[in-house]
């Protein structure tokens, strides 16, 4: 589908990105130490934190993927948001004080509180590495898809902007300006998420009986492409993709419903019938291959129970792994918050554990009312005329776009922030890790303050070019898919080593490292291996995948767990360490 | 303290995890229940998705409460912290 770029969108774009970046420079200024760079001397006010929580949470995946999957198949991609707020409950009645009272700047301080050992400290800031790396390939591929339509630039051309953005702030600045970056877009997209709600409960649903026609893009073997039989343009006698996304039938046979309630909402989309499309692409003989998007009318009680899309449709299915699959990523979601590595440095930035524990719940509270309105705004775009066939992240600004091109341009101006957002904060836990973890465990020269700040810096030019690479790459892949990922590794590699550290007291150094070590490779291969990767990535038939079904999780996890007590348990002699913490 | 506020974490933990599971179990092995209706015409996926994010933050809120009882002006702890918090500000006078 063509986007026109447009000038106001451009502007208020422009707008917002220089403001983020003045900012930066100002608050930077004061981060010259250790201390100020990684943790912002621990002088945030919960209150803020906790609005940066919901920043740093509420990714591209989020904001474009949960409401473009949810536009696309109905109730399913609203699972990702139950899950990945429940994974909030895990880091707050777990994870957060014991976090606090540990560490100071990274995850693997806080592993390696009890026992000094360069081996967990090794280990611990190469599954952060992993992790990160993971997470930021999602993200940067959302920045790519953010600004065809905004500024009507290619795809690369929006990873390299975004990575640049990035590198600037978090070299000019540190975790205290990421803070209040992610505080201000945090507050901005729970706020125009609202106003964007109530807009389509204002507008409430139309009906277009006369269902609209397939369309269908060929790719010659020449390379030309034509949309709907012209060549692709967008001239008079050429063709481009049409927006989609209508209801063909209201209850009663009514035209329009006039504005609904919020549960009005859904009882009167439960009785309509939606038109939903499929893909379906064939190849033929003379080397074109055709995509066909056809129009399938769907009753709305379909749309609103789980098993629409593909991810999730093992639930319909009666072969148990297809439901194991199921089962494993809401495991993963629900284990995976607490163990991702720029979560958990935001606990360094507040003063004690109480701050801790209340910036957390802000974050529960901002984070839970964001998930709920996504809802609203994946069935806002599936029946206003808001998708593009071919891309389901772009729903939301899309969405906004079928209301106003003001809306538009703050909605994608915000979304683009968002992605700034997370993967200044994924960049600093990595140069983090880099520098206290890798670094200090790997070699005995004693750093100065400033030679560390500078290491970090290093570090967060080098994994943002390699973050730039990725989202290049990776571009063809669905970006909460990803996420789904990046959460089975963290919660693998870093959840079993976290956990038993505080609830156990055998717990040993050898069992940590062997925990993150297993859990993270384990895991790694699961994904490599798996019937989703062969498919996406490799280009072979999912059925020859090794293992039974795509998410590590629920066998990932269970194994950290006991190759943790397992090590433990053989190298328990050396357990003279202090108490447990907790 | 420290050890009442992991307490009370663990047992608003597994309150949490129960309602979780049901949800994800019914999901899996029983999808004819969650398409149900049972009040104002919204189904029963959508009521336990909506009663899940709002169980959240009211067991947030009472984990909050709960813990402030006890400490009302709770100081920076001592053990690991207070070494990591002076190892910091030596760090910064470098």
């Amino acid at each position: 589908m063509n986007h026109e770029p447009s000038t106001l969108a451009i502007a208020i774009f422009l707008g917002m990105v220089g403001i983020t970046l003045g900012i930066s420079f100002y608050l930077g200024r004061k981060a010259k130490d250790s201390a100020g760079y990684f943790a912002a001397h621990g002088q945030i006010p919960w209150f803020v934190n906790g609005v940066a929580f919901a920043g740093d949470y509420l990714s591209a995946a989020s904001f474009l993927g949960i409401c473009g999957m949810i536009a696309f198949y109905g109730y399913d991609g609203f699972l990702y948001s139950i899950g990945y707020l429940a994974g909030w409950i895990v880091a707050l009645f777990v994870v957060a004080e014991p976090m606090k009272r540990l560490g100071k700047f990274t995850f693997a301080d806080a592993l390696n509180a009890k026992f000094n050992s360069p081996g967990i400290k090794l280990a611990a800031g190469v599954s952060t590495l992993a992790v990160s790396v993971f997470y930021l390939i999602p993200q940067m591929v959302g920045a790519g898809v953010l600004v065809r339509p905004l500024l009507g630039l290619p795809h690369w051309a929006g990873v390299v902007l975004v990575g640049a953005v990035v590198i600037v702030i978090v070299v000019t600045a540190g975790m205290v300006s990421t803070t209040w970056v992610q505080f201000i877009k945090g507050g901005m997209l729970v706020a125009f998420s609202t106003v964007l709600t109530v807009m389509i409960l204002q507008r409430g649903f139309h009906a277009e009986p006369e269902l609209p026609a397939a369309q269908t893009i060929v790719k010659q073997a020449d390379g030309t492409v034509l949309v709907n039989g012209l060549p692709k343009g967008d001239s008079p006698g050429e063709g481009q993709l049409q927006p989609v996304g209508s209801i063909s039938k209201l209850p009663g046979g009514v035209e329009k419903t006039g504005p609904l309630g919020p549960l009005e909402f859904f009882s009167k989309l439960e009785q309509s019938e939606v038109v939903l499309w499929s893909k379906s692409e064939v190849k033929g003989d003379d080397g074109s291959t055709t995509t066909t998007f056809s129009p399938k009318p769907t009753p709305g009680s379909q749309i609103l129970q789980p098993g629409a899309s593909p991810t999730f449709a093992g639930i319909r299915s009666e072969k148990f792994s297809d439901k194991l699959n199921f089962l494993s990523l809401m495991l993963a979601l629900f284990c995976g918050t607490a163990s991702l590595p720029h979560i958990l440095i935001r606990y360094y930035t507040v003063k004690d554990e109480a701050a801790a524990r209340k910036s957390t719940i802000v974050g529960i509270a901002c984070i839970g009312f964001f998930y709920v309105l996504t809802l609203y705004m994946g069935l806002g775009a599936m029946t206003s005329g808001a998708l593009d066939v071919t891309d389901s992240n772009m729903a939301a600004p899309l969405l906004a776009r079928s209301m106003s091109e003001l809306l538009f341009a703050i909605i994608s101006a915000i979304a683009f922030t968002t992605v700034l957002g997370t993967v200044s904060g994924l960049i600093l836990a990595s140069a983090g890790a880099v520098t206290h973890d890798l670094l200090e465990s790997v070699t005995t020269v004693h750093l100065t303050d400033a030679q560390r700040v500078r290491i970090a810096k290093m570090a967060a030019v080098v994994v943002g070019i390699i973050a730039i690479f990725l989202g290049i790459a990776f571009k063809e892949l669905n970006v909460s898919y990803l996420v789904g990922w990046a959460f089975s590794v963290a919660a693998s590699a870093n959840l079993p080593a976290l956990v038993m550290l505080l609830f156990w007291r055998g717990t040993t150094k050898q069992g940590i490292i062997a925990a993150v070590l297993v859990g993270m490779i384990s895991s790694l291969g699961w994904i490599l291996l798996s019937g989703d990767t062969y498919a996406a990535v490799y280009g072979l038939p999912k059925e020859n995948s090794i293992v039974p079904f795509s998410q590590p999780g629920i066998v990932t996890i269970p194994l950290g767990f006991i190759t943790l007590i397992a090590v433990s348990l053989l190298t328990g002699g050396q357990r003279q360490q202090a108490p447990a913490p907790s | 303290m420290a050890n009442r506020n992991a307490r009370i974490g663990l047992i608003l933990f597994v309150v949490y995890l129960a309602f979780y599971s049901g949800f994800v179990l019914l999901a899996a092995f029983s999808p004819a229940t969650m398409a149900r209706t049972p009040w104002a015409g919204v189904n029963l996926a959508i009521w336990y998705g909506f009663a899940l994010i709002a169980a959240a933050l009211i067991l947030a809120l009472v984990y909050g409460y709960l813990c402030r009882i006890e400490v009302p002006s709770e100081p920076v702890r001592p053990a690991p912290g207070a070494r990591d918090t002076a190892s910091a500000s030596k760090g910064g006078h470098q």
